[in-house]
């Protein structure tokens, strides 16, 4: 009924986090004259970044779904469930349930692919220099 | 059936941007979150569809699952404009803005 409508706010509140900690990098980035971080590590600002292109993403297309099946309007109030109070409930126990497992769930993805991810950029200089080995 | 064919393309578009560095220049990756994100969600959806229909989930009524089709391709057809309006936007081999200043 509007289980999209946790993860959106999750892609919200992570996308005005990921500009505040982007600016805060800059700013760090500024003041040392020099890159904070090496090459074997993603910056903050671009793995928070990922995570709310996901939550956009998925969120935007179930929207979408949500319009196909009449559970949204383009008009106010938007929720079909809104005009009934009795489906509010329901609407808003989807989204305790439904709403927020989608959100842990494409967050926990995430968390996955960004552990996975700093161990692939730690291990490739290791690879690259093996590779260089061989080649001599 | 629209979980199966958002993560479908969910995996063609992963290969084609792990294997193309062309498709990586024109921002695939834009495609990898709609179509993963939208997975998860609807892979999270499906479960607890499960958990209230048991077996049933797996024997839907044929129009139940050519509606469900429908709107699954509908759903990569708009992740995918949502790319190309992303793509022309940025313009990052700047086609766009030559064919705007090219004189005639």
């Amino acid at each position: 009924m509007a289980c999209f409508l946790v993860p959106a706010t999750e892609a919200i509140v992570t996308t005005i986090v990921a500009k505040a900690v982007k600016s805060h990098e800059a700013k760090a980035e500024e003041q040392t004259k020099f890159k904070a971080l090496g090459e074997d590590k993603l910056p903050l600002s671009k793995k928070i970044t990922r995570l709310s292109g996901f939550l956009w993403g998925g969120s935007g297309l179930l929207a979408f779904e949500h319009l196909w099946h009449g559970e949204i309007s383009p008009f106010f109030p938007f929720l079909t469930a809104a005009n009934d109070p009795s489906e509010i409930a329901a609407a808003f126990h989807e989204m305790a349930t439904t709403g927020t497992t989608m959100a842990v769930a494409v967050t926990a993805v995430w968390a996955v692919l960004t552990v996975v991810s700093d161990k692939i950029l730690k291990r490739k200089p290791k690879e690259t220099a093996k590779l260089e080995g061989d080649a001599v | 059936m629209t979980l199966l064919i958002t993560l479908i393309a969910a995996v063609i578009i992963t290969i084609v941007w792990y294997t193309s560095p062309k498709a990586r220049k024109l921002k695939v990756g834009l495609m990898c979150y709609m179509y993963w994100g939208a997975s998860i969600m609807w892979l999270v959806d499906a479960l607890f569809e499960y958990k209230e229909q048991g077996a049933g989930y797996f024997t839907p009524a044929a129009a139940d699952m050519i509606n469900d089709s429908f709107l699954g391709l509908c759903a990569v057809a708009l992740g995918a404009i949502v790319w190309l309006g992303a793509m022309l936007i940025s313009d990052p081999n700047g086609v766009i803005k030559d064919a705007l200043t090219q004189k005639r």
